[in-house]
């Protein structure tokens, strides 16, 4: 068997612009929609409004122990149902977006956590308004410490949107799977998403790494 | 714990500050027992006594960062834990205590200056944001009180940058430029290596000798005490044991326990 | 409800073991494998050659910075085109990919541990004059051991999580299964993957409670405390290289 390469050049386009139209694309959007709703959840946990609280902590925990493919078809399937009919991306970005919320939750808290109490005592002292504690005290502090956390997070996120294989969506993996099969030439497309995904990848998680080495000795 | 309600009529000609018969516990540990305290506007008092006599809850009670258990504290002729309604005394909503503390400043034992904030910084934003000034005024403020506690050039660095001198002298001009009518001072130099404690407690001398601020210190350098105190308090048990000016306390003490703890002291240091 | 009506298990329920069985077997042979590259891995990234450091690196590098589902893929469709010759058991595609990938994350873990053993204990062995082998054995793993079994659980929870994608490559796991009764009784959607989130949610509850047995275990024979369950288990996000697919928990 030997590497076709005027195949791989043939297909490299279609799966570059899976690449850039959706994996990218999902991965963002559902970053976004994690890191707002992460933010809402850890506030309602630290906050502790009575019911609400034990609710969004139980859901919480549920989510982030049960696979995303279950969680993708509970929505993808169930919602026409109920007369919505939300596309397979959307459902993927929401899927995404809602179970690493999840984790960005814990590490809000952790953030927030680690603030020593001396911060919130000064800012006692000082009598400052609450909104100007966490906007101009606590956040700024707790942001800089997990943004390591949350970028290795992001990475995970965007190593899993192949996991939308399961409901269709034409992100690069599974344009790839695709272009095998109807053409019996599997090893070129694998082998580019390989590529992609470790040459994306992998300078990220350096970065990370360096960040958080960094932040550590600020 | 919170505050206990009461039909105690409001009070009139009390002191400054007025402890009256003040409880604190924590869970079964009783730290303060019917404690009562006056202390006249203006007056410098040092409070000494053993770890665990009471001295830093005092100041804790003060600025609001603990609970009282029991008893009423007055400021000012107002009561600090409590509201008046009508003629009862109920327990302080958060915008009572909110306006009450504007008048208190406290100096921490380990600073907490903002370190995500430079140090111009750190001195005008609970100005602008808890008393309103607007922010050239909070600005020129912070750079003369800056410039008196002779730190002028390190307006533009970061917390993390200086010594802990220089953060604590920092956390001083911070909690001056809010302009409280009280100042609590919990052990300012006891995380400081000895060589920059006279640097601090040279600001605080000034302080203590040009200003007429309220000043509660609690403190082990019985020296300063000594120079800038006009009253002494010796604590043990959350009680006081003794209390008068710094020449009965220091030279000529009734009480045993006061003479036992400062020869310990003061041999040591 | 729409979507939880409820349906007669019973006919299903031979299936239902069956998918089961096939899940926890892939978990088990896939932690197996993965512990076993993970230590390989991990041990050659602290040998003192250069070469073997750096192609561990290489090796770790590689299946922890391509996709899961890449590698399952590739495992299945791309090898046998390339060796000639394929895996009998489909099975056995899924467990060599999750044994390949979580064993690289653990390589991680590995060498984390093993170099957080503090480095005096080195330096008394070799005052004490133990050879190298003895040295591992007998004082710096049962050093490190309690320090791999928290991540470990985590990346073994990971690996459950990450067992759907048998589905992908025609393996009846209980995810498939799951997809069968979908199709059949389709007033139940919302019932069937509940249930099937709620198995899952329990399966990960029993590694946490094994990790922390084995936890407590390797600890008292340090003459540690033993830690408690509920920190463990909610336990927090790490920002070291721990993140495999199928997210952290």
């Amino acid at each position: 068997m030997k590497w076709d390469m005027d195949f791989a050049l043939e297909i490299l386009p279609d799966i570059l612009e899976a690449f850039l139209r959706y994996t990218l694309v999902i991965t963002s959007l559902a970053t976004l929609l994690a890191a707002v709703l992460g933010m809402v959840f850890a506030v309602i946990r630290y906050v502790r409004i009575p019911v609400l609280t034990q609710v969004t902590t139980g859901f919480v925990q549920f989510t982030r122990a049960t696979p995303i493919p279950i969680q993708l078809f509970f929505v993808y399937y169930l919602l026409p149902d109920y007369g919505l009919t939300i596309g397979a991306v959307t459902t993927g970005v929401l899927v995404l977006g809602v179970h690493y919320a999840c984790y960005f939750a814990e590490v809000y808290r952790g953030g927030i956590e680690s603030i020593p109490p001396g911060q919130w005592e000064a800012c006692t002292a000082l009598s400052l308004p609450q909104q100007a504690v966490w906007r101009r005290v606590v956040l700024p502090q707790a942001v800089r410490k997990i943004l390591p956390s949350l970028g290795n997070y992001v990475i995970s996120m965007f190593k899993e949107v192949p996991f939308l294989v399961f409901i269709s969506v034409p992100e690069m993996v599974t344009v790839a799977r695709g272009i095998g099969g109807s053409n019996f030439r599997y090893v070129e497309p694998l082998t580019i998403c390989g590529i992609i995904y470790l040459l994306s990848s992998y300078p990220a998680s350096v970065a990370m790494r360096k960040l958080e080495t960094r932040l550590e000795h600020a | 714990m919170s505050t206990p309600e009461s039909t105690l009529p409001p009070a009139k000609d009390k002191s400054f500050i007025h402890f009256d018969d003040v409880c604190k516990q924590y869970g079964d540990l009783t730290v303060l027992d019917d404690l009562c305290i006056d202390i006249d506007a203006g007056e410098k008092v040092t409070l000494i006594g053993p770890s665990g006599s009471g001295k830093t809850t005092i100041l804790r009670l003060l600025m609001t960062l603990e609970t009282l258990s029991g008893g009423y504290i007055w400021v000012d002729g107002k009561p600090l834990w409590h509201q008046q309604k009508g003629d009862r005394l109920v327990p302080a909503d958060q915008k009572h205590l909110r306006e009450m503390r504007k008048q208190i400043g406290m100096v921490f034992q380990h600073f907490n200056l903002f370190p995500n904030m430079t140090v111009l910084q750190n001195l005008i934003e609970a100005p602008i944001r808890s008393l309103g000034r607007p922010k050239e005024q909070a600005i020129a403020r912070a750079r003369e009180l800056l410039d008196s506690v002779g730190l002028a050039e390190k307006e533009s660095a970061h917390p993390n940058q200086l010594s802990g001198g220089q953060q604590q002298r920092v956390a001083i001009a911070r909690a001056l430029a809010m302009d409280p009518k009280i100042l609590l001072l919990d052990e300012v130099t006891s995380a400081l290596d000895p060589e920059l404690i006279a640097g601090v407690l040279g600001v605080l001398r000034e302080l203590a000798e040009t200003t007429d601020i309220t000043m509660l210190i609690v403190t082990h350098e019985m020296h300063f005490a000594r120079d800038v105190s006009d009253r002494v308090m010796m604590f043990d048990k959350g009680k006081i044991v003794e209390q008068g000016p710094p020449s009965q306390i220091f030279d000529d003490p009734e009480h045993n326990r006061t003479k036992n703890f400062l020869s310990a002291v003061l041999s040591a240091g | 409800m729409e979507g939880f009506e409820t349906f007669e298990v019973g006919p299903w329920s031979d299936l239902i073991w069956e998918g089961l069985w096939i899940t926890v077997y892939a978990t088990v042979l896939g932690t197996l494998l993965a512990i076993a590259v993970a230590f390989v891995l991990g041990l050659l990234e602290l040998s003192r050659h250069v070469a073997l450091r750096a192609s561990a690196r290489i090796v770790v590098e590689f299946f922890r910075g391509t996709s899961l589902v890449v590698q399952l893929f590739w495992i299945v469709f791309a090898l046998p085109v390339i060796t000639g010759y394929r895996i009998g058991e489909p099975e056995m595609n899924a467990v060599i990919a999750l044994g390949l990938n979580f064993g690289a994350y653990g390589a991680e873990v590995v060498r984390g541990s093993i170099n957080a053993v503090p480095q005096p204990q080195r330096e008394a062995c070799t005052a004490l004059n133990l050879t190298a082998v003895h040295r591992f054995r007998r004082v710096i793993l049962p050093q490190a051991l309690p320090l791999m079994i928290p991540p470990a659980g985590n990346l073994v929870i990971q690996l459950i999580k990450s067992t759907p994608l048998m589905y992908l490559v025609s393996v009846v796991d209980l995810f498939t299964v799951g997809d069968e009764m979908r199709k059949a009784e389709t007033g139940s959607i919302g019932l069937i993957y509940l249930g099937l989130g709620v198995v899952f949610f329990l399966l990960s509850m029993i590694v946490v409670g094994l990790a922390q047995l084995l936890e407590n275990r390797a600890k008292r024979r340090l003459g540690q405390k033993p830690v408690s369950i509920v920190d463990t288990a909610l336990g927090d996000a790490s920002t070291s290289s721990t993140h495999a697919p199928g997210g952290a928990i």
